[in-house]
């Protein structure tokens, strides 16, 4: 037992020295989490501002120039074109000049006066010009997130077109919203990219460790040394733990400092979610580690897991949203449960005993990735 | 009484439809430096491999030091050697981090570690080297380093594949000396090449080609064993005289040495230069000699055969 965690410490001493030679990997331990987080930190958000929309103004009246400047006023959409035809119009939607046109038609002030609104009481029920809005959107429908933007503009309140308190709409419901009240899309991100950039980093790193000891040719002094696979293994994986940790830290420390991320969770229970996360993610690298033939192959594979654990996770789309299949293959990605995990302990401050299950998760996920990896792992060239 | 540490009997390996070794038997006396000789590609990896237990054989029977291979392969690790053909030791670490990571997988302890590096460190000329990284190295030093490495943990069985490939021949005549020194200290070594002038520096042969065993012994006797008379033709205008031999079917190859036509006459032919002076091919004017066998003319009568 003590000769067998010396061999560990041999390869992990090897390993060390090896990485501090290596000084691109090095660099890539500090540099990818802090340029992925500057980069997701800042550009991933949800809430949509400026886009650029075009308007085809058929009644060029006072009305309809103060009606533009009212809905450019709300920073949801930039009038950056003018159009004299719908056609027009809608070629520019067609090559992505705009991504929606405004169509004022021409009886716009006449269709203002009788919108119920304006207050100047309600017409009769009968008549067909009550419930004529006043204006259209034509809208490049394929980007969903942008249409329901557009589509949240159809109730915009015309008081200021007015210049007078019109119908006052009141809310059916009052909304409390927990832990991100200024709904600041980075609050969200930042703890989840930890999950996304250790996935990345991690399988990445150890999915190559076998298989460049194969390529250069080491494997086969290594096999004639009485070394185990389990303590070869071991020894290649836990210098990665800790550049995990380091990894964590930075990324947390920096969007602390740079997105004013709170962080309102116990140290412990965050060290000890992301020490199973770590490890279920070095032993699947591992597992990949013993099928890829070369480092080509073993990228490859990474970039296989790297995908689902960005789009299913929860990381960009609500977890809960997804169909029960999504949901499934989700559910095996050990990135799902520590986007819980951590996205509860940071925000939340989560029990971590409310979180059982996935920590549970996390490490039947390591144990048995193990086994795998070991068993597979054979100590002879055929 | 001498004792056998390698035995294999009809050892068989083959990869897929491909048969890389046949039928081959081996038996090595403690002590030896026992060489395989044979073209690139004739099996002799594959066969250290198999000894090594880094390989399963497909059929057949082998023993080292007393264990079963490749049901023993773990038992065995700790007693042998096994220095590779292609250089596989870390390029990114020092001489002394290489040796030292050798060292303690075995399980030394630091101050034994220490004196054994040390050792091996003056013994190999590597002192000056210590911290010098293995990649920055050239061929013959990365050798000696790579031996060093092996004989870490005393073997008593050293496999050494292609040692010398990619060494000069100065640097190849001391490792030599220390290979005899580790053979006179009772490590038995199992030497690949494909240098004759190696090859005969063994104290017994195995000439191999295509996985098939064509002879062995010492190399004194397997050259008086040669089933061919070498008969040395030297004159003006002897090239043209290479292949008008080549289809008779009495000699065995032809092949030009400088001036010398050096020709190989079967040995049931019991007047060889009489044979070669009566052919209507062959100048008055030439000089014929009997000379005494190489071991290159050893290895191409076994392999003339088999070869395309």
């Amino acid at each position: 037992m003590r000769a067998s965690l010396w061999r560990v410490f041999a390869i992990f001493n090897k390993e060390l020295l090896q990485l501090k030679r290596d000084k691109m990997t090095f660099g890539m331990v500090v540099m990818i989490p802090l340029i992925q987080l500057m980069l997701f930190g800042y550009a991933i958000n949800t809430n949509v501002k400026d886009i650029p929309v075009g308007v085809v103004d058929h009644s060029q009246t006072a009305l309809s120039r103060v009606l533009i400047q009212t809905v450019q006023a709300t920073n949801v959409v930039n009038f950056t074109q003018q159009f004299t035809s719908l056609e027009q119009a809608q070629r520019a939607i067609a090559s992505a000049k705009v991504r929606a046109v405004l169509f004022i038609p021409k009886d716009v002030d006449n269709r203002l006066v009788q919108h119920p609104s304006v207050g100047l009481g309600l017409p009769e029920s009968v008549s067909e010009t009550v419930t004529r809005p006043i204006a259209q959107w034509l809208v490049d429908g394929s980007d969903t997130v942008i249409a329901s933007s557009i589509k949240a503009l159809r109730m915009m309140p015309l008081n200021e077109l007015l210049d007078k308190p019109a119908n006052r709409t009141f809310p059916t419901f009052e909304v409390t919203l927990f832990y991100n009240p200024e709904q600041r899309t980075a609050v969200n991100i930042v703890p989840g990219l930890v999950a996304v950039i250790l996935t990345m980093t991690m399988i990445m790193f150890t999915s190559a460790a076998i298989v460049r000891e194969q390529e250069r040719g080491n494997m086969e002094l290594l096999i004639t040394l009485p070394l185990s696979s389990l303590e070869l293994m071991l020894g290649k994986v836990i210098p990665y733990v800790f550049i995990g940790f380091v990894q964590l830290f930075i990324i947390l420390g920096m969007g602390h400092i740079l997105f004013n991320i709170p962080f309102g969770g116990n140290l412990a229970a965050l060290a000890l979610a992301t020490l199973l996360f770590i490890c279920a993610s070095l032993v699947l690298g591992l597992v990949l580690s013993t099928i890829a033939k070369n480092q080509l192959q073993a990228m490859q594979m990474t970039v296989f897991i790297l995908l689902p654990s960005i789009l299913l996770s929860g990381f960009m789309f609500p977890y809960e949203g997804m169909p029960i299949a999504a949901q499934w293959i989700a559910q095996c990605l050990p990135a799902t449960h520590f986007m819980r995990l951590i996205r509860g302990i940071v925000l939340r401050d989560v029990e971590l005993l409310n979180m059982a299950m996935d920590l549970l998760w996390l490490f039947a996920f390591t144990v048995i990735g193990l086994l795998v990896a070991a068993m597979r792992f054979k100590k002879t060239l055929d | 009484m001498t004792q056998c540490v390698i035995k294999a009997t009809q050892l068989d390996k083959y990869f897929g439809d491909l048969k890389a070794i046949d039928q081959l038997d081996l038996a090595v006396e403690k002590g030896q430096i026992y060489g395989f000789l044979g073209p690139n590609g004739c099996g002799k990896t594959t066969a250290i491999r198999m000894l090594t237990g880094l390989l399963q054989p497909t059929n057949g029977h082998i023993e080292v030091l007393g264990l079963q291979l490749p049901r023993d392969a773990e038992q065995l690790r700790t007693k042998l050697g096994y220095m590779t053909q292609k250089f596989s030791l870390y390029g990114d670490l020092t001489v002394y981090e290489n040796l030292n990571f050798i060292a303690s997988l075995y399980s030394f302890s630091s101050a034994e570690r220490r004196t054994r590096i040390d050792e091996l460190l003056h013994l190999y000329g590597l002192d000056e080297r210590a911290t010098q990284l293995a990649a920055s190295m050239s061929g013959g030093q990365r050798q000696r380093l790579s031996l060093a490495a092996a004989v870490m943990n005393k073997p008593k069985i050293l496999f050494l594949d292609e040692p010398t490939s990619a060494v000069d021949p100065q640097n190849r005549r001391d490792f030599w000396e220390t290979l005899f020194d580790l053979s006179s200290t009772g490590t038995t070594i199992l030497v690949t090449t494909h240098y004759m002038d190696e090859a005969e520096r063994c104290h017994k042969l195995a000439i191999l080609e295509a996985g098939v065993k064509r002879a062995d012994g010492t190399p004194k006797q397997l050259m008086a064993d040669m089933n061919a008379h070498v008969i040395e033709v030297s004159g003006a205008q002897t090239r043209q005289l290479k292949s008008d031999l080549a289809n008779l079917p009495e000699v065995l190859s032809a092949t030009q040495l400088g001036a010398q036509l050096r020709v190989l006459v079967r040995k049931d032919i019991s007047q060889p230069l009489e044979f070669l002076r009566t052919q209507k091919f062959v100048n008055r004017d030439w000089q014929l000699h009997q000379v005494r066998p190489s071991l290159e003319d050893v290895f191409v009568t076994c392999t003339g055969q088999g070869r395309q």
